[in-house]
C-alpha cells in the first residue's frame, strides 16, 4: 500500500508575524519558512506506518511556488520516497482555497492510487482547517480528523482512528481507502540527519501543473484586507493576592 | 437571506454553540428565515427539537433528521445530509458552530456542494464579507465571498452572544421531518468516546476559566486548580504543554488547536503565554496572570499580573475565596 501525504509551505511556527503596512496580508520578506508543524506529523506517521510494515511507498505533495520545492525536500529528507509538486504562484488577494488544493490533491490521489492520504488538520497561516476533510468528500472517502493516534489492519483493509473531539477522545473506524487529518499529539516527528539530507538530494520530484491535472482553481473567496488584532494593553504588575482580590471584585468586578 | 443552521444538541437541549449560531444568522439579515437542521436518534432529539422550535424568534422551521445512521457525529452521513437539504432548500447560507462537530463536518458537505466555506468567522460585515482570524489570532482577515450559493461558514460561539431575551414563548416553529431515503451505507463506523464526567461548567461556555500551564509540575497539583474552579464556579484550561505532559486530558486545551474561550475572567497559573496558547484566549474580558517569570509573555495580554509563586497565591487564594453560595 501507498500513503500519500501533503505537506504545506509556512512561514516559522516561532515566527512573529507582522500585519503588512498597506493592509494586503501579512509580512513575508525575508521571514523564515519551514513546514507546516501538522503536516510535519503527518509525514511522520506515514513513515511509522511504512516502517511497521502497513505501508509499502511514502509520497508526499505539495502545491505551491517553486521555493515550496524546499517543503518537499524536507518530506524526503525525514524518508518519504519521492514527492509531487504541483505548481502554482500565489496570488495575495485571491489566495488558492483549501477547495481548490483538495481538488489538486484528488487529482494527484487519483493518479497516485494511495490506500491512505495524511494532512495536517490545519495550516497554522490561515487556519482554515478544511482541506483534508473536502479530499475525503471529493472522493468520496471515509475520513478521520484531528487523529491522535491511527492503527493499520492491513488484512481487513480498516483504519482505526483516535480523535482529539471537544468531549474528549472518540474512536473511529475507517474502510480503507480513507484520509487522515494529524492532530498535534499524534506523534513526535523526527529531525532529518546529514545523511538523510544528502540522500534526499537524488530522490525524485515530479513537477506538474495544475493545468496538467485538468483542476479548476477558480477562487470564489476575495481577501479585502488584512489588520492587526486590536491590541491589549498590558495591565498592572500587583503586589500581593489581597491586592488582586480586591482588583476583581471593586474594579474588575468579577467576583 | 435564508439561512440554515446546523445545530447540535445533548440532553435534550439545543447546545449553547449552536444558540451563537443562530445569533451569526441574525447578524446576517435582520430579516433572516433561518432553518434549524437537527439530527441524531431518539426521544433527546425530539425534546431538542422543541427547543429549536423556540430558540430565536427568526427561526421559521426545524428540520428534524431522525436515524439511528446520524446517532453519532460521523462526517459522511452527515455531509450527505447537509448536501440534500441544501439541495431541496436553497438556501443563501449555511452556519456552523466552529465545534469538533462543525469543523469536521462542514467543509465535507461544502466540497459535495463545490463552495468554499469560511472557517471561524468572528465578525460578519455584510451578508458576504466577514473577519476571521488568520496566523493564531495575530492577524484579522476581511474576506468577501463571491461564489454561488450557500455560503457556508463555521463561526466562533465567543463572537456572537446567544440572544436569551429573542428566546420566544409565543412563537413557536414547526418541526419536519426530513426525508433520509437517501442515507448510504458508510465506509466509517463509530467505536466510542471517551470523555471525563464532571460537574464544572463546559470550557468553551464557562464565565469563569482557571488555566494550569507546565508550571503546576503534576496532574496531582491540577486538583488545586480544580478546588479554585470549584470556588468560582470555573471551568479548568490547559496549554498545550501541560496536555502533553500528561496531566490533563487533550480537551481541556486552550488555544490555536485547542478551544477557543472568552470567559469574564481569565485565570491563568503557571502560563508562559506562547502566541498559540493567546489565540485561545485573547479575548477574555479580564485576564490575570500568576507566574515567577516576570518576563513571561502572558503578562503583556494580562490585566492583573502576578510575579509570584503560584502555589503560595493559589493556597492563598483558596483560603480567602470563600465557598461558592
Amino acid at each position: 500500500m501507498k500513503i500519500l501525504v501533503a505537506v504545506k509551505r509556512v512561514v516559522d511556527y516561532a515566527v512573529k508575524v507582522r500585519v503588512r503596512p498597506d493592509r494586503t496580508g501579512i509580512e513575508t520578506a525575508n521571514v523564515k519558512m519551514s513546514m507546516n508543524p501538522f503536516c510535519e506529523i503527518a509525514v511522520e506517521e506515514a513513515l511509522r506506518l511504512r516502517e511497521a510494515g502497513a505501508a509499502a511507498e511514502v509520497v508526499a505533495a505539495t502545491i505551491g511556488p517553486a521555493h515550496s520545492a524546499d517543503t518537499l525536500r524536507t518530506a524526503l529528507a525525514m524518508g518519504a520516497d519521492r514527492a509531487v509538486h504541483v505548481l502554482h504562484d500565489p496570488d495575495p488577494v485571491r489566495p488558492l482555497l483549501p477547495l481548490a488544493v483538495a481538488k489538486i490533491l484528488r487529482a494527484v490521489a487519483l493518479q497516485e492510487k494511495p490506500g491512505l492520504v495524511i494532512l495536517g488538520k490545519q495550516a497554522i497561516d490561515d487556519d482554515c482547517n478544511q482541506t483534508g476533510q473536502m479530499l475525503a468528500g471529493l472522493l468520496q472517502w471515509p475520513q478521520g480528523t484531528f487523529a491522535s493516534k491511527v492503527l493499520l489492519d492491513k488484512e481487513k483493509q480498516k483504519a482505526t482512528v483516535e480523535r482529539e473531539v471537544d468531549g474528549g477522545i472518540e474512536t473511529i473506524c475507517l474502510d480503507l481507502p480513507a484520509v487522515i487529518t494529524t492532530d498535534l499529539r499524534l506523534n513526535q516527528p523526527r529531525y532529518a540527519t546529514l545523511p538523510n539530507i544528502m540522500k534526499a538530494k537524488s530522490k525524485v520530484i515530479k513537477k506538474v501543473t495544475p493545468e496538467e491535472l485538468n483542476v479548476d482553481i477558480r477562487s470564489d473567496m476575495e481577501v479585502i484586507e488584512v489588520n492587526e488584532p486590536p491590541k491589549r494593553k498590558a495591565g498592572i504588575i500587583l503586589s500581593s493576592v489581597d491586592e488582586l482580590l480586591d482588583k476583581l471584585k471593586n474594579e474588575a468586578r468579577v467576583l | 437571506a435564508s439561512t440554515l443552521v446546523v445545530a447540535e444538541h445533548e440532553g435534550g437541549f439545543v447546545k449553547p454553540s449552536s444558540l451563537s449560531a443562530l445569533a451569526a444568522a441574525e447578524a446576517i439579515a435582520k430579516e433572516n428565515k433561518i432553518s434549524v437542521l437537527l439530527g441524531g436518534s431518539g426521544p433527546a432529539l425530539h425534546k431538542a427539537a422543541d427547543h429549536a422550535a423556540s430558540s430565536h424568534p427568526l427561526v421559521s422551521e426545524v428540520l428534524l433528521a431522525d436515524s439511528e445512521a446520524l446517532a453519532h457525529p460521523l462526517a459522511e452521513p452527515w455531509a450527505e445530509l447537509l448536501h440534500s437539504v441544501q439541495q431541496k432548500g436553497g438556501y443563501s447560507h449555511v452556519i456552523a458552530s466552529s465545534t469538533s462537530f462543525g469543523k469536521n463536518l462542514l467543509p465535507r458537505a461544502a466540497a459535495l456542494l463545490d463552495v468554499s466555506p469560511v472557517t471561524d468567522v468572528t465578525a460578519i460585515k455584510e451578508p458576504r464579507i466577514f473577519v476571521r482570524p488568520i496566523y493564531a489570532g495575530n492577524a484579522l482577515c476581511t474576506v468577501k465571498y463571491t461564489g454561488e450559493d450557500p455560503c457556508m461558514m463555521s463561526v466562533r460561539s465567543t463572537s456572537f452572544s446567544p440572544n436569551t431575551e429573542a428566546m420566544s414563548e409565543t412563537k413557536v416553529a414547526p418541526i419536519t421531518q426530513v426525508d433520509l431515503s437517501f442515507l448510504s451505507e458508510g465506509k466509517s463506523k463509530w467505536v466510542n468516546l471517551t470523555s471525563q464526567d464532571t460537574e464544572r461548567p463546559d470550557l468553551a461556555n464557562a464565565r469563569a476559566v482557571v488555566t494550569g500551564g507546565r508550571g503546576l509540575k503534576s496532574a496531582e497539583n491540577f486538583k488545586l486548580l480544580e478546588q479554585l474552579a470549584e470556588k468560582l464556579g470555573a471551568a479548568v484550561g490547559a496549554t498545550r504543554a501541560a496536555v502533553d505532559a500528561g496531566y490533563v486530558p487533550n480537551d481541556l486545551q486552550v488555544g490555536q488547536t485547542g478551544k477557543i474561550v472568552a470567559p469574564e475572567l481569565y485565570m491563568a497559573f503557571g502560563v508562559s503565554g506562547a502566541i498559540q496558547h493567546l489565540a485561545g484566549m485573547r479575548d477574555s474580558k479580564v485576564i490575570v496572570a500568576v507566574n515567577k517569570d516576570a518576563d513571561a509573555p502572558i503578562f503583556q495580554v494580562a490585566d492583573y499580573g502576578l510575579v509570584a509563586d503560584l502555589f503560595e497565591v493559589l493556597d492563598e487564594l483558596l483560603k480567602k475565596i470563600p465557598d461558592k453560595k
